[in-house]
């Protein structure tokens, strides 16, 4: 029985973040600290004609004022040390600033001023003129919808089976259009770096889900090797997907120091957050259906098309998850994309899935009305017992059930199936549901415990931790295997120094790092067994590693406890005060042969007001099938903000342009809604645990995103059962249900 | 830029803290409770968060001035303005720019980064303050406006070690995920269980000439709807708030499936195509 896996664990870092001593990128101190504040252009295309910055040099307390004139040119060099990039995503054509006249974005940073306070800063911004040579732009995705093409990455989509000719010939059709406005992550931390120079070598915090990437771009931009590049990052306020890239700000306030000699700190504005990174796309969708009378799906054709920038492709691979969630042999998901003069689009939690999810579950919801079936039978009908792309098996899926026991729990039998039907007073009452699905991905990651002659350990990985709790599961995940105390681990994150760990996106931590914490507390208790075996009247003689484990001290047989050896004697007579050992985890051969993804039901409840068209969603229900759960309180947390985002997406959430001037109109939070507490009500989780040997050594699977997943198509099919307007623009705004 | 900092009081709490640390209800049974689980989140975990950070600071602390490091000609401080204000208890008095509000005075003079930033505008509630006890913005409040007045900032909420019950409750509730907003929802809501308790009304309170009783979880979503948290943790917030505010406990809202039920159904669905 395990000692700490799947049981309640408060955060290790909650006193310090609810004394407010645990420090964000911003916070750290640097001697002789200046301050840039960054200066946004107002044109969406064009060129930089004149930039004026003798008002803004004269200002008190001004540094310099660097503009594309004076900044030295940055971005890939020759670098001996400097590996081959191992996939698109690491060639690094990221945008940087200061770089040349040329503007592909409203707010696109024109300027940094540097000043030795920040208000000094902040007011000399002010005084920077710029004037512009402006081209005709596009903004919007709409109208250019008809040129986007499919992602240059990848194989191009191919259909399965003979959709077309299916959808002709199917009894039954659905074919609908889904939009979703574009949206912003919106942490509650605004993006920041203070960087500082010494020679040649860089520390810089900054707020990462990744900072091995920030290092590589980094050493890139600067033309100096990677190990020279310090990046640190250990509490990161939220990101959501919107520090995955390093975006422009690390490497413009790395510029800024190294040009002055000093440290500088630079913070994105709440306004140029919204330029500052990428942003979940502008999403089209359209969705056809074919069934027969039975609910069985015969024909399944979703087109996406989405916004990428000029400069750069993004694809967030919305039709992606369509191809794996029902049974149907003809198939066609394409996702395309189109440019227009914005910023890059980037992944924004759920990234494609939620997306993708929402039109193909209300399109699912739909058919069942136009069957008359219930939208839960109808999944029921349609059920992949296999993974419909490849043909392989899932390697665990407990979807049925959670289908079931959310119904169950929710009530559903009670839900009439006619739209209007149930009220609560003058309100009107929905009832919806969705699928969720995400995958259960790992990928390498690397591990060091040191473990002391005490029973301490500390425990390094370069993860991150966003705020799903990752300094809680580690610790738990090393105090399981190690078989002493969380107490007694001290787990560490966020910095070069440690070992490579992959970015903390895509549900991925738990999985990958968890794993190289698991496998270096083994590779620990394995050196401790051959040293123990080193004495000839070891009890533990002939075991192999696998025989044995660690609990409170002692080294013992798993199969007979009595036999054991005191660790501390060991590494006493071996003269050791401590065993180090780095293990890195990769994903195994086994995966290949199965499907590996995470499944859950989602059932919403809405009571919507008939004369004001609000929208509340009063009750929501969680009943997720994602492996093995190491720290259902955590995880329950990430379950809880999955509901909340796909409120958000439903009901409040968009980034509106103006695509006369392609400028965002609503870049602060009052006029882009995020949820607040009065928006929030019940939620509750059900965890169906998975047995899963072939995910990965610890059966976990990941589920920061799948909680959100389904959500927001919940959210619309419960309004449609409330009100009967069925609405497939998100967000479902009250002026599109009066 | 120096700061004439003159600290009167450290450790002593100010009559301000001991006032809000008076005006917490009385925990009951769950103090008990709270003892036992703060015994077991202490150990180890404050100092050795702290440890760390200040680690990684160090590398820099270090760091001597370049030669050919750039300074501004003019002086860092302009149209200064001198405050005396005293900051959990302790006197600080201080020189800023006339433009300085609270919460950059706080982050980048006092080096008090416990008070966060989050939109700079006053429409997150990330920087919530209280001054004289009332929560504030410290965003939307200029540095210079504070003489003779009491902050208090996060770090001020517990007493030593001791955390202030709102401070355990979002512990135990798990009434955060990446922290940043949390200063700010602590702050506010003490203060908003201070307005509560002088009768204050809210945009949701039925009956507005009744006298006031206990806050409905209505009462406390709508009041501390100013402070947005992305993470989402609202219902671990309004839970944590509930307990500090009435001593009851809430029921966990979450469950595994136990083995006996995943076999039943399991049975049932062999059985039974329909959910």
């Amino acid at each position: 029985m395990p000692r700490y896996i799947g049981k309640e664990m408060s955060r290790v870092d909650g006193v310090a973040k609810v004394t407010g001593r645990a420090k964000y990128a911003a916070e750290f101190r640097a001697p002789n600290l200046a301050y840039g504040f960054i200066v946004l252009g107002s044109v969406a295309k064009g060129t930089i004609k004149s930039i004026d910055t003798s008002e803004a040099e004269r200002a008190p307390g001004v540094v310099r004022v660097f503009t594309h004139l004076n900044t030295p040119k940055l971005g890939p060099k020759a670098n001996t040390e400097y590996a081959p990039p191992r996939n698109a995503r690491e060639q690094d054509k990221s945008f940087r600033a200061l770089q040349s006249d040329r503007i592909y974005f409203n707010a696109q940073p024109v300027a940094l001023v540097v000043a030795e306070s920040y208000e000094q800063a902040r007011y000399a911004a002010r005084l920077v003129k710029a004037t512009y040579d402006a081209e005709k732009h596009t903004t919007d995705t709409e109208a250019v919808r008809e040129s986007a093409r499919s992602p240059s990455q990848g194989p191009p989509p191919k259909p399965r089976g003979n959709p077309e000719e299916a959808l002709k010939t199917a009894a039954v059709k659905v074919e609908a259009e889904y939009r979703i406005a574009m949206e912003h992550h919106n942490p509650m931390e605004p993006h920041a770096a203070v960087a500082a120079w010494d020679g040649d070598r860089l520390t810089i915090f900054d707020k990462s889900q990744e900072v091995y990437s920030v290092r590589r771009h980094l050493a890139t931009t600067f033309g100096v090797p990677e190990a020279n590049v310090t990046v640190v990052s250990p509490y990161v306020g939220g990101a959501f997907g919107s520090s995955l890239r390093p975006n422009y700000y690390p490497a413009l306030t790395a510029m800024a120091a190294r040009e002055l000699k000093r440290p500088v700190k630079v913070v994105y504005t709440r306004t140029q957050m919204f330029t500052g990174h990428g942003h979940r796309p502008y999403t089209i969708q359209k969705i056809a259906l074919g069934a027969e009378r039975s609910g069985k799906l015969t024909s399944m054709i979703h087109t996406a098309v989405h916004n990428t920038s000029t400069f750069e492709e993004f694809s967030d691979n919305t039709t992606g998850f369509t191809r794996q969630v029902y049974a149907c042999p003809n198939l066609f998901a394409p996702t395309l994309i189109a440019p227009v003069d914005l910023p890059t689009p980037t992944w924004m939690r759920a990234p494609g899935a939620v997306s993708g999810m929402f039109a193909l579950e209300c399109a699912m919801d739909e058919l069942a009305y136009k069957l008359n079936i219930d939208p839960l039978e109808l999944r029921l009908i349609n059920y992949a017992e296999r993974d419909p792309e490849s043909g392989r098996p899932f390697s665990s899926k407990a979807l049925r059930e959670c289908y079931r026991l959310g119904a169950e729990k929710f009530g559903w039998k009670e839900r009439r199936m006619e739209p209007r039907s149930m009220r609560d007073g003058r309100l009107l009452v929905g009832w919806g549901t969705a699928t969720g699905v995400w995958g259960a991905f790992q990928s390498p990651a690397s591990a060091k415990i040191t473990y002391r002659a005490d029973g301490t350990a500390h425990v390094t990985s370069a993860t991150s931790d966003i705020g799903p709790g990752t300094y809680t599961v580690m610790t738990m995940i090393a105090a399981e295997y190690l078989g002493n105390r969380p107490e007694q681990v001290k787990f560490e994150l966020g910095d070069t120094n440690f070992p490579r760990a992959p970015a903390q996106g895509g549900s991925q931590t738990t999985s990958s790092v968890g794993s190289a914490v698991h496998g270096a507390a083994l590779a620990v208790a394995a050196r401790l067994l051959a040293l123990a075996n080193q004495d000839e009247s070891s009890p533990l003689k002939g075991a192999a590693p696998a025989d044995v484990e660690m609990l409170d001290g002692r080294l013992r047989l798993k199969r007979d406890p009595s036999k054991s050896v005191q660790i501390p004697e060991v590494m006493r007579r071996n003269n050791l005060a401590e065993v180090t050992e780095t293990f890195e985890s990769r994903p195994s051969e086994e995966r290949r042969k199965y499907a590996t993804m995470a499944h859950g039901a989602q059932f919403v409840e809405v009571k919507v007001d008939p004369d004001l068209g609000r929208v509340r969603v009063t009750r929501a229900i969680e009943v997720t099938a994602c492996g093995k759960i190491i720290n259902p309180k955590a995880s329950h947390s990430q379950e809880i903000g999955g509901v909340v985002w796909g409120i958000g997406m439903a009901l409040t959430e968009a980034t509106e342009i103006d695509h006369r001037f392609g400028r965002i109109m609503n870049p602060n939070l009052q006029h882009y809604h995020v949820p607040v507490n009065a928006d929030v009500h019940e939620i509750e989780t059900i965890f169906v645990e998975e047995d899963d040997t072939v995910v990965n050594p610890l059966g976990v699977k990941g589920m920061g995103e799948l909680g959100m997943v389904g959500i927001p198509a919940a959210i619309a099919n419960a309004v449609f059962h409330a009100t009967g307007r069925r609405v497939r623009e998100l967000p479902i705004t009250p002026d599109k249900l009066l | 830029m120096k700061d004439d900092l003159d600290e009167t009081s450290g450790a002593e709490l100010s009559a301000d803290e001991e006032a809000l640390l008076r005006e917490m209800p009385t925990l009951g049974e769950v103090g008990q409770a709270r003892r036992t689980f703060l015994g077991q989140t202490l150990a180890g975990s404050m100092g050795l968060f702290a440890l760390m950070l200040m680690e990684k600071e160090q590398a820099l602390a270090a760091l001597a001035a370049e030669p050919g490091a750039v300074f501004a000609a003019a002086p860092a401080l302009e149209n200064p303005v001198r405050v005396a204000l005293k900051v959990n208890g302790a006197a600080k008095t201080l020189e800023v720019d006339s433009r300085t509000v609270l919460l950059d005075a706080l982050r980048e003079r006092l080096e008090m980064t416990g008070t966060k930033k989050g939109c700079d505008q006053g429409q997150c509630g990330a920087c919530t303050v209280l001054v004289d006890g009332r929560r504030v913005l410290s965003c939307l409040t200029l540095a210079a406006t504070l003489e003779g007045r009491e902050v208090t900032t996060v770090e001020g909420l517990a007493r030593g070690e001791e955390l202030h019950p709102l401070q355990a409750a979002f512990i135990k509730y798990d009434g955060f995920q990446c922290g940043y907003c949390t200063p700010g929802q602590l702050c506010s809501a003490v203060g908003m269980l201070e307005e509560a308790k002088r009768g204050d009304v809210s945009h949701v309170t039925e009956d507005v000439t009744a006298p006031f009783k206990q806050l409905s979880d209505d009462e406390i979503r709508e009041r501390m709807s100013g402070n947005i948290c992305r993470c989402g943790a609202y219902p671990g917030i309004v839970a944590a708030i509930r307990e500090a505010h009435t001593g009851r406990e809430s029921a966990r809202t979450w469950r595994f499936v136990e083995e006996e039920e995943l076999a039943r159904v399991r049975k049932e669905l062999e059985a039974d195509e329909t959910v």
